[in-house]
């Protein structure tokens, strides 16, 4: 199982909370997936609300890890400050940082990123940087004591699966040693299967469990998903090849006609 | 004084930010604050003073992906 800042997680799937039809939906989402860390955010909130807190007490119930997210920063002090406000509100060191640079495609401004993530580790917190599959921001992001990498799959929501299969395999040859979590663009169980068989240790996904037509069973397609992904990768698949190759033994065959 | 929380401009008669946080309803423990885009600690709202105009952001846990 992936250990993420010598925290080992019982299961590679990380699920979302947001965007589910109901509370309790999204309680039986995670039970039924038996997922082990949860992502969470932050927003203003009103006066006398106390829909803050009733959430928090909810995944609280759940005992799952959470991993605060600093969605929808497009600096790198908004995406400081979140992450400052959500250390102390969810007492995790863990931070998923966002530092977003364009709003259509939500793709990561990975300059500001290596910024805020070095801002933050100097600061002790324990960074997932949602990144591109680009090696060199990788790189930088190693050096400034990211531990985790967490490339994108997709656009966040587009349910396009893994857009570049080729840059998933390479960062993951390039940094074989450091957690690769796929993260954002996900939206079918084979995806994430498919992230898992290139031998990444988890997937971190919403949209495409929370906004199925059964949340819950789909959480749990895609906890089997992952689960099925990472088996394949670790008993060592086979090579693709161009031409057939017959499984059954010609030798011997019939002479019929 | 006047203040904006969150966006909105209030009339509040304390300085003091986790007085203001109370003058404003805010009882929820689980909140964190921050002064003009500079995070504020829990510990340290006692003693952070506030003046005309200051921009305080309150928030809290939400649903996130």
């Amino acid at each position: 199982m992936p250990t993420f800042y010598g925290t080992e997680i019982n299961n590679p799937l990380l699920l979302g909370t947001a965007q589910y039809p109901s509370p309790s939906v999204l309680a039986e989402s995670i039970k039924l997936s038996k997922v082990d860390v949860v992502t969470v955010s932050l927003r203003r909130e009103s006066g006398g609300s106390n829909a803050g807190q009733d959430f928090w007490n909810l995944i609280k119930e759940l005992g799952v890890r959470v991993l605060p997210n600093t969605a929808s920063c497009y600096s790198v002090k908004e995406a400081v400050t979140t992450a400052q406000m959500a250390r102390e509100v969810f007492a995790t060191n863990w931070i998923k940082l966002e530092v977003i640079g364009n709003a259509d495609t939500l793709q990561p401004d990975v300059y500001g990123l290596v910024e805020a993530a070095r801002e933050l580790t100097q600061d002790g917190f324990q960074v997932f940087p949602y990144t591109t599959e680009d090696l060199v921001v990788a790189d930088k992001l190693l050096q400034v004591g990211c531990e985790v990498l967490m490339p994108w799959g997709a656009p966040i929501g587009s349910a396009r699966g893994l857009n570049n299969e080729y840059g998933l395999r390479s960062l993951r040859a390039h940094f074989n040693e450091v957690p690769i979590v796929v993260d954002a663009g996900i939206g079918l169980p084979s995806h994430a299967a498919h992230a898992m068989e290139l031998g990444c240790d988890a997937v971190l996904l919403n949209t495409a469990v929370a906004k199925a037509g059964d949340p819950a069973a789909m959480a749990k397609a895609f906890s089997d998903a992952v689960s099925a992904g990472r088996q394949a990768f670790l008993s060592d698949p086979i090579e693709m090849s161009d031409m057939a190759c017959p499984s059954t033994p010609v030798i011997g065959k019939a002479f019929l006609s | 004084m006047r203040i904006i929380v969150n966006g909105e401009e209030r009339e509040v008669t304390s300085d003091l930010l986790d007085q203001v946080l109370v003058e404003c309803g805010y009882e929820n423990p689980s909140i964190a604050t921050a002064l003009n885009g500079t995070f504020v600690h829990r510990e340290l709202r006692t003693e952070t003073k506030l003046t005309e105009g200051d921009r305080i952001e309150v928030v809290a846990p939400i649903e996130g992906g």
